[in-house]
């Protein structure tokens, strides 16, 4: 198939390891079967072919992509061949020498996750202290020259706080901030009680951002993601399947999406047998769901088929077992019933006590059971 | 409203990019991108924190003699304040 879209963006996941044990991590819940399988040598091919084929931007992100001894050798790849690059990172491990380093490398922009503005309560998040670490090393990005994206996740028990996390962001002076709701995928979707938001808490949040984003146009980019729970219509995920993102895995996949390989019965190809290119116009996979002959009703008559694709098939498989179903976020899916009904639950008055189902490797493993 | 002899810069976070696949010039930022047109690309490789809107305007003269000064002026001030609310480009007073 020569018709392959022309993907922008690449996403680099070196490693599933990561210090953090984000309760919301967007890592497969089984991250613990997928080895680091690729070395530097493999990882600069993927960049060479991914360029070849029209990409523009590379995320190098994980788990914790500082982990991987490797990773000035990727930037200085990345570098050479013009693609604007950015590090997704927890800031742990990190030393102020080691970011001195990657900036003269060429690195464009570092993107450092926040919890929360509290510190007790960012940590708590994370499953380790972190918080004033994290703060320190913001600092230096935008000591050392980079542009600083703020990446802070939001759930139910943050959505209050929202203005701190905005102040909080300007202090640090961010050139961007994404303020960006839980998706009740992978790790979010096992903590989900705890972590979904109620209407009204979405909407308070929304306003406040609404005035941020007005107050500081020009200076701080400020993002707004809403849950696909609350939405009307899905987004478009990933700007579609296998249209502009392609994944790496750390063990060599190449998907359309972070979580594309908990998807039963597809075969993604591998980076370490086969070139990029050859993978992106051929791989089963991604053949499954591009374009909309695999589409059902209502999709299939849906005049929003080309804007939101069907929305999110990890999301149709996670809630009903179907890959192929309208994504269930869909007002007009016939299995909306089961998001509306996480929305009754979060609404309700009086909840049961959750705790935590923190991202370690233990979890990882009882889950994958 | 940007001054004539303000001078505009990218910002730190905007990079310019030549794009073989469509022969224009992207402009790179974190998670998005613009396709520029030849003229927004001529503006925007001028925009280097030491040219003033009135230099910009001069430089560009020579491309574009269908259009007075004073038309190109205000194209390139509309384009520059667009580009501004945006945050890719930094005016240096």
């Amino acid at each position: 198939m020569s018709s392959a879209p022309r993907p922008y963006t690449l996403v680099a996941e070196l490693t599933y390891a990561c210090p953090l044990h984000c309760v919301y991590c967007s890592n497969p819940v089984d991250f613990t079967r997928h080895e680091d399988a690729l070395d530097a040598a493999d990882w600069r091919r993927v960049l060479r072919e991914a360029e070849r084929l029209g990409v523009v931007q590379v995320n190098f992100t994980g788990g914790e992509p500082l982990l991987r001894p490797d990773l000035e050798a990727l930037v200085e790849e990345a570098r050479s061949l013009d693609l604007y690059s950015n590090l997704i990172t927890s800031g742990i491990p990190l030393a102020r020498e080691r970011l001195e380093r990657l900036r003269r490398l060429g690195l464009d922009n570092v993107q450092v996750s926040i919890q929360d503005a509290r510190p007790d309560e960012s940590d708590r998040i994370a499953g380790r202290e972190a918080f004033h670490r994290k703060i320190e090393v913001a600092r230096w990005v935008k000591e050392l020259g980079f542009p600083l994206t703020v990446n802070t996740v939001l759930h139910r028990e943050n959505l209050e706080r929202i203005g701190e996390v905005i102040a909080l962001a300007e202090e640090l002076h961010a050139d961007r901030l994404e303020l960006a709701n839980a998706q009740y995928l992978g790790w979010a979707l096992r903590n989900r009680t705890a972590l979904l938001p109620t209407k009204a808490q979405l909407e308070r949040a929304r306003s406040v951002a609404a005035a941020a984003r007005a107050r500081l146009e020009g200076r701080m980019e400020v993002v707004f993601v809403v849950p696909d729970y609350y939405v009307e219509f899905p987004p478009a995920c990933m700007d579609g399947w296998g249209r502009r993102f392609i994944v790496v895995s750390p063990d060599g996949l190449l998907l359309p999406c972070l979580l594309a390989h908990t998807l039963p019965g597809l075969s993604f190809g591998n980076v370490r047998e086969r070139s990029v290119e050859e993978l992106w116009s051929s791989s089963p996979g991604l053949a499954a769901f591009r374009g909309e002959a695999w589409m059902p009703e209502p999709c299939r008559s849906c005049a929003r088929r080309a804007i939101d694709f069907g929305g999110c098939r990890c999301q149709a498989f996670h809630l009903t077992g179907n890959a192929a179903a309208t994504d269930p976020a869909c007002s007009l899916s016939p299995d909306h019933g089961l998001v509306e009904a996480a929305r009754t639950e979060a609404a309700r008055p009086a909840r049961e006590l959750v705790t935590f189902s923190f991202r370690t490797p233990r979890t990882s493993r009882d889950h994958s059971r | 409203m940007i001054p004539p002899e303000a001078k505009p810069a990218l910002a730190p976070k905007a990079r310019l990019r030549f794009d073989r696949t469509s022969g224009g010039y992207l402009l790179l930022y974190p998670e998005r991108g613009l396709a520029l047109n030849a003229t927004a690309a001529n503006i925007l490789k001028l925009c280097d924190g030491e040219l003033t809107v009135d230099g910009i305007v001069e430089k560009l003269q020579g491309e574009y003699l269908d259009r007075s000064a004073e038309e190109l002026r205000r194209d390139v001030l509309e384009f520059l304040e667009e580009m501004s609310r945006r945050g890719l480009v930094r005016v240096l007073e």
